[in-house]
């Protein structure tokens, strides 16, 4: 079974993010006031072929795990369907 | 004797020049080991220089720790043999997993390219055996993501076991505690964000990168 994988990356809580700094303090220059808490990840697409749907989980956490993240700035969110289903 | 040191070269690997002439100035001999071969062939120490090893895809260092050469020298590290890691070499030696935490963007949110204060917090490691404990160098910095981190855990260990090799004397990009370069437990592992081998010449502004290379040539 083939599964759609989506994955989004989030730098931890505390750690550095110049680039969401950086466009917050631009927002105000375009007149967007009052926005806050702007944090910048990844978003990263991949298909996986797997048994079932857990197996297809085990397999793209221990992929972000061992890959996609580096555990020790960032975590993973993995969301995951059957592909072909419209999102 | 002169002592065989090899400089590990990645696509987008730009400081091993460098470090090739610098190693020659102190009477090393340098070869250039490529990513792509398995081996480190059996040099007597290895450097993984500056750069954008791999582009920095993903992140710096990411893809650089699956190039066959990162085996080898895992095993050379392993077994005892000098390794050490220079800027995007310190961020490869991370994610490779053969030294503690992680290096994010630096604070204030500025690429820092400076001469740096460095103070020389313990002379038990590969870099700084033949330097002086105590001693200031100013040895420049060139880098975006040098601001080292970890959890407090690994840094009350980094404390305790003296594995802080060096610390900023004014912190240039945030990193905890002041942190320039840690080695691994077994001392024969070292990352550094600085840049010794542009301190090499009084041209060059300051000669303080010398004792650093010294100490990795068979002592």
């Amino acid at each position: 079974m083939i599964f759609s994988v989506h994955v989004e990356v989030r730098l931890r809580p505390g750690i550095a993010d110049p680039q969401g700094s950086t466009i917050e303090r631009a927002m105000p220059t375009l007149g967007f006031a009052g926005v806050s808490g702007v944090r910048v990840g990844k978003s990263i697409r991949f298909e996986i072929d797997a048994v079932d749907e857990a197996s297809a989980r085990a397999e793209a956490e221990d992929l972000c795990r061992r890959f996609l993240t580096n555990p020790v700035i960032e975590d993973a969110i993995v969301e995951l369907e059957p592909a072909g289903v419209a999102s | 004797m002169s002592s065989r040191v090899g400089v590990v070269v990645f696509p987008g690997s730009n400081c091993e020049q460098d470090m090739v002439e610098a190693m020659r100035l102190v009477g090393g001999e340098p070869e250039l080991l490529w990513h792509g071969d398995a081996t480190v062939n059996g040099v007597d120490a290895v450097i993984v220089p500056g750069g954008f090893a791999h582009g920095d895809y993903l992140r710096p260092g990411a893809i650089a720790r699956f190039s066959p050469v990162m085996s080898a020298v895992a095993e050379f590290a392993a077994a005892g043999g000098p390794v050490v890691g220079i800027c995007n070499g310190f961020q490869v030696l991370t994610e490779a997993g053969l030294l503690p935490g992680a290096l994010q963007k630096n604070a204030g949110l500025k690429f820092v390219c400076a001469p740096a204060q460095l103070r020389v917090e313990t002379t038990n490691s590969v870099l700084t055996r033949a330097a002086d404990k105590g001693a200031v160098l100013s040895i420049p910095i060139n880098h975006f993501e040098g601001n080292y981190t970890c959890d407090a855990e690994t840094l009350a260990q980094l404390r305790d076991e003296d594995r802080i090799v060096l610390r900023y004397v004014v912190n240039p990009n945030g990193s905890v505690d002041d942190i320039a370069g840690v080695c691994n437990e077994g001392r024969n592992v070292v990352g550094l964000m600085p840049h010794p081998e542009r301190s090499t010449s009084e041209l060059l502004g300051s000669t303080d990168g010398l004792p650093l290379l010294r100490s990795l040539l068979s002592v």
